[in-house]
């Protein structure tokens, strides 16, 4: 019999995969398709938070990295968008690795890290908003070219598919990773970073890993934005709230979880467009909302979400 | 080429920014030295509390100067509450949890806001809001001037307090020492309220002198808050003299700067700052090695 922790992923993903077959709806699919960019920034984010315990509130670093490193090079160097998405996801590696380095090597743990991410992410905005290689304010447009080898698809089916497909392949990942001796020695640092170094954890190696793994992941989300939504400035790429939005869809669905983050995203986006379509043109109403949900989350749901229906199923076992 | 006396200018023009700096840096500082929790919604509460003061002048007309007292009490009591009802029973002991608790409380005040006043930004126009003392090579304005003593009057106000009294005393046992305190008898719960309350209070003070020379939007408070991270991460966080010599160094620093820097690039210099202090030196220009 197929273990309940395997056959829960595969009952989501194939459910997702089959949205396309029954609505065509351009709304619900950019719905859809933005729901899991979130996911997919938020499964990036969990890595290092979820997992490893160290919170950063400014993952919108990475996610603008790998949605500027793939606009622009296609549209300064006018190399492949499969190519430049790699490329993006890349940067934003890389740049993980350099901030991780910097951050961890200077001791810097709970409130010090959060607050170096932010500082971080605010200086890539204003650097990215001033500069003229980026397009400074005015932004970085991507040419409009529909062809698959160009990134960019006649049908939004189709893109909601490659999406979901980056996302299950994540989720796999992160599920490999629970099981594995890096996931141990990262679940470790999370609890007792002390104890986990005197047992002979390598904490900064470890560390740094995480580091680029997250970020890699989150800047696939943001290449995989620009790809779909074809243009970028700073304030979306390196915006706060991308990295607020990032946090919140992981914690709500369950951070230190492998399903968590994809289910965070889903339920957030959903309630969003529920209490947009109710309160109407009230601006902020939908994250008064997100933020009471963040709290009561905290407060009341340990684990999120998948820690709920986890104590459900197994209570209703008994 | 720049004169000295410009230069003179811009740095006394700094003093008197980094004088409310410091007095919404020393909120964030206070919270951290007995918490050791970074209060995410400092921001939104200085923004909530510009919005009251913009209201009592607009509706009935009361000056943001007479409202200090009052909006003091009023923030007090407001992050008291805050504190043990909402954050410490919600947080459970997790110092990642308050993180993410202030941040979601910081969204819900924001937007709050945002649906209420959109994101238009106001200004109230006060008698004085434009008189000055000629000194001769520069103006000064007379609210910034009084905003500038006012400040350094409450963080005396509240090193007094700190120093002197018994709930002073109190807090600084729990900062130092928490279960020692708890063991001596101190209400912990209750010291981290009063710490809360405190932080409220100040940046309540900022609001009141803030209003006169500038403007409230929804998201204002995001912009001083961001500079007041700074000011508490240089120096030292849960340093009070920290707090204040920090934030008179980035007034200075952003002023003088806006004379050689484009405009965009103006918050930089202190971000970058922020940066290499969290590298080089995280325990700050006061703070003591932890």
């Amino acid at each position: 019999m197929i273990a309940l922790r395997t056959l829960c992923p595969l009952l989501v993903v194939a459910g997702l995969a089959l949205i396309p077959a029954f609505t065509s709806a351009n709304t619900t699919l950019n719905f859809l398709v933005f729901a899991l960019i979130v996911a997919l920034s938020a499964q990036g984010w969990n890595i290092l938070a979820g997992y490893g315990g160290q919170f950063s509130f400014g993952h919108a670093a990475f996610f603008g990295l790998g949605a500027y490193g793939t606009a622009l090079a296609q549209a300064r160097f006018g190399i492949n968008p499969w190519v430049a998405f790699a490329a993006g996801i890349g940067l934003a590696a890389l740049a993980g690795t350099v901030i991780g380095y910097l951050s961890f090597r200077a001791g810097l743990r709970g409130s010090y890290f959060t607050l170096v991410t932010l500082a971080f992410a605010e200086v890539f905005r204003i650097l990215f908003n001033a500069a003229s290689f980026t397009g400074g304010a005015a932004g970085v447009l991507v040419k409009l070219d529909v062809r698959p080898e160009n990134f960019q698809f006649a049908s939004r089916s189709v893109f909601y598919w490659v999406v979901l497909g980056i996302v299950a392949l994540v989720l796999l990942l992160t599920m490999r990773l629970e099981r594995s001796r890096f996931g141990a020695w990262l679940i470790a640092i999370r609890e007792n970073e002390a104890a986990a170094k005197a047992l002979g954890v390598d904490v900064l190696m470890v560390k740094l890993q995480a580091i680029a793994l997250s970020a890699a992941i989150t800047g696939a989300a943001g290449g995989l934005y620009v790809q779909y939504f074809l243009y970028l400035d700073a304030n979306i790429g390196f915006g706060p709230w991308i990295s607020v939005e990032t946090l919140m869809a992981a914690i709500i669905g369950g951070a230190g979880t492998a399903l968590g983050p994809v289910l965070g995203a889903l339920a957030l986006h959903g309630l969003g467009q529920l209490t947009k379509g109710i309160a109407g043109g009230t601006p902020g109403i939908d994250l008064v909302l997100f933020g009471a949900l963040l709290i009561l989350a905290v407060a009341f749901m340990r684990d999120g979400i998948i820690g709920r229906l986890r104590r459900l199923l197994v209570w209703g076992r008994r | 080429m720049l004169s000295p006396d410009i230069i003179l200018a811009a740095v006394l023009n700094g003093l008197m920014n980094g004088a409310i700096y410091a007095l919404i840096a020393l909120g964030l500082t206070l919270v951290y030295g007995v918490l050791h929790i970074i209060n995410f919604a400092h921001g939104a509460t200085l923004t909530a509390a510009m919005f009251v003061v913009f209201i009592a002048f607009t509706v009935f007309g009361i000056d943001p100067f007479v409202m200090i007292p009052a909006m003091a009490l009023g923030f007090f009591g407001v992050g008291y509450a805050l504190q043990r009802f909402v954050v410490g029973p919600a947080a459970q002991g997790s110092d990642n949890n308050v993180l993410l608790i202030t941040l979601g409380l910081s969204i819900m005040i924001e937007n709050g806001l945002l649906a209420v006043f959109h994101s238009d930004t106001r200004s109230i126009d006060v008698p004085y809001g434009f008189s000055s003392f000629d000194l001769g090579f520069t103006f000064l304005s007379v609210p910034k001037v009084a905003g500038f003593g006012v400040s350094l009057a409450v963080a005396l106000v509240l090193w007094v307090i700190l120093i002197r009294t018994d709930t002073g005393k109190a807090i600084r046992a729990v900062a130092r020492e928490r279960m020692g305190a708890e063991l001596a008898g101190i209400d912990v719960e209750h010291i981290f309220a009063v710490t809360f309350g405190l932080g409220a209070a100040t940046v309540a003070i900022a609001a009141c002198l803030l209003m006169p020379t500038f403007y409230v939007s929804p998201r204002i408070g995001n912009a001083f808050v961001l500079v007041a991270f700074t000011i508490v991460v240089l120096g030292g966080m849960g340093s009070i003299p920290g707090a204040v010599t920090g934030a008179l160094i980035v007034g200075i620093i952003e002023s003088v700067s806006g004379l050689f820097l484009d405009e965009s690039l103006g918050q930089l210099g202190i971000f970058i700052l922020f940066i290499l202090v969290l590298l080089l030196r995280p325990t700050g220009l006061f703070g003591a090695r932890t």
